[in-house]
């Protein structure tokens, strides 16, 4: 899944610096992730899996990175199945 | 400024202070600080001497640790009196919400938060910046640390009371390579720094916050950086603060033009007793507006302070949405308090003097809607509104 988010990522240009330089664990926002870019990623998100994130999953943390995303929208795919 | 503590001021409630020096300092000078655009140096004179620049700070570190409530009350208490005063006095207060809240885990911080209740410090803020305007999550500049010194330049566009504060906390990024939203706060102190004047003040209102373009060059030692990043001050607290506090003001402003059209009405009412003036139904229209004002005043402390307990609602979209719309709505409606208080004061009130006039109010009140512009304001939070639901809860 992390490899799915990192292409969003990358295809949806959220991130001013290149994909290659950016470890799961790294700060999107200190990356330079806007919080308009923060939205277009969450819309990206919610259209690739087929999610919808609710309220309290709506904040900074939860898109902070790659793998708190992973975490998150595991999260609402499982509790799907 | 060195100045003898009224001995009065450690017995008496904050509130009272505050109208003390309402009603016998600012009130008395705030003509004479619009008219020749000056700081109201009387005023925070006079605030200092009654212990007000510091008593939000917890008891702990000296100040009398008031709530957000009693701090919104003292603000909008002075806007009553003087405009800009209670602006100055909000800004203030938004920048002592930073270091009461972000000084955790940095000693340099808590001595200095001590040293500002002690000697009533007065704090300035620079993140507005050429080329970015009121974008507070970028910057262009960028501080240096070398050993244990850090230095900064800032284009800073608009810094209120620049010269009579004691420190400017001014936003830059973390390093010259960092981007432009990865962005720390520094607490440059007077002698840190020399301020070269580049654009002037001279506007329509806000006229005493004397709010000139400087090129800031400061340089001092490397702990003044706060240790949380921007981005976190700017979601945990500056933001809410700045509309909350920014809300008191306004309301303050707008609340004084709705006294007078109560006086002037109230005045006719004796003038024709038997009578109902025709005033008293615009009366009782602006008494409206002015009590929906106070309503989002309310609803923002209270969403504020349920955040501060749980932590994750601070972070949500939802809350910054809500917040953002509280300042959108707040500037609109206190212009329209002043223009349905001006129908009632008529032109004793548009006059620039006399004890009816709110042409001043009116004034200050139009930077409302430009203070952070509502556009980007509203631009920001329709970005938000894509994801986020409306929210139709009644709690
Ligand atoms: C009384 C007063 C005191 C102030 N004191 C201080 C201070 O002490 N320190 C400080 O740092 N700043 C201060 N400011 C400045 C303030 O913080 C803002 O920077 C300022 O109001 C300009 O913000 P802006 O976003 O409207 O305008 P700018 O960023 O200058 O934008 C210019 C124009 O862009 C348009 N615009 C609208 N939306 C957007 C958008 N989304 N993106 C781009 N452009 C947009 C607007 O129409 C606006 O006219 C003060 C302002 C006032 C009125």
């Amino acid at each position: 899944m992390a490899t799915q988010i990192r292409e969003l990522i990358g295809n949806h240009k959220i991130l001013p610096v290149s994909m290659e330089r950016v470890r799961d664990e790294d700060d999107l926002y200190e990356l330079g992730m806007t919080s308009f870019a923060s939205v277009q990623l969450m819309l990206a998100l919610e259209e690739a899996f087929d999610i919808e994130f609710p309220e309290r999953m709506l904040n900074r943390k939860t898109f902070a990175s790659i793998s708190a995303i992973d975490r998150s929208v595991s999260e609402l795919v499982s509790g799907r199945a | 400024m060195n100045v003898a503590v009224n001995p009065a001021a450690l017995t008496t409630p904050a509130l009272e202070r505050m109208a003390r020096v309402a009603d016998e300092v600012a009130a008395r000078y705030a003509a004479d600080v619009d008219a020749t655009g000056r700081f109201p140096e009387e005023t925070f004179a006079a605030l200092k001497r009654e212990r007000l620049l510091g008593c939000w700070i917890p008891k702990e570190y000296g100040g009398e640790g008031l709530s957000l409530t009693e701090i919104c009350g003292l603000v909008a208490r002075l806007g009553q009196a003087c405009g800009s005063s209670a602006m100055i006095y909000g800004m203030h207060q938004i920048k002592m919400s930073s270091l009461i809240q972000h000084s955790v885990g940095s000693p340099w911080h808590l001595d200095y938060m001590r040293e500002a209740a002690r000697d009533q410090l007065l704090l300035g803020s620079a993140t507005t910046e050429g080329g970015i305007g009121g974008d507070l999550r970028n910057s262009i500049c960028a501080v240096e640390v070398v050993g244990d010194r850090y230095r900064l330049t800032k284009q800073a566009t608009c810094i209120s009371y620049g010269r009579a504060a004691d420190a400017i906390l001014a936003t830059c990024r973390r390093n010259p390579d960092a981007a432009s939203s990865d962005q720390v706060m520094v607490v440059c102190r007077k002698g840190d720094y020399t301020l070269r004047e580049t654009v002037d003040w001279d506007t329509m209102g806000m006229r005493g916050t004397r709010s000139e373009g400087f090129e800031l060059v400061s340089e001092g030692d490397a702990r003044q950086v706060f240790v949380q990043p921007f981005s976190e001050i700017a979601a945990q607290s500056m933001l809410a603060m700045a509309h909350i506090i920014w809300t008191a003001t306004w309301y303050g402003i707008a609340a004084d033009t709705v006294v007078k059209a109560q006086a002037f009405v109230k005045a006719e009412a004796k003038k024709k007793p038997g009578t109902v003036p025709p005033g008293a139904l615009r009366l009782a229209e602006v008494s409206a507006s002015l009590q929906q004002m106070k309503s989002l005043l309310v609803a923002g402390i209270a969403r504020y302070e349920e955040a501060l307990a749980d932590e994750s609602l601070m972070n949500t979209l939802s809350f910054i949405a809500e917040l953002n719309t509280i300042k959108v709505s707040a500037s609109q409606l206190g212009i329209a308090i002043a223009q349905q208080s001006l129908m009632i004061l008529g032109l004793a009130g548009y006059r620039n003097a006399g004890p009816w006039t709110i042409a001043r109010n009116y004034r200050d009140l139009l930077s409302a809607a430009i203070m952070i512009n509502n556009d980007r304001i509203l631009g920001n939070t329709s970005n938000l509104l894509l994801i986020s639901k409306i929210d139709v809860s009644v709690a």
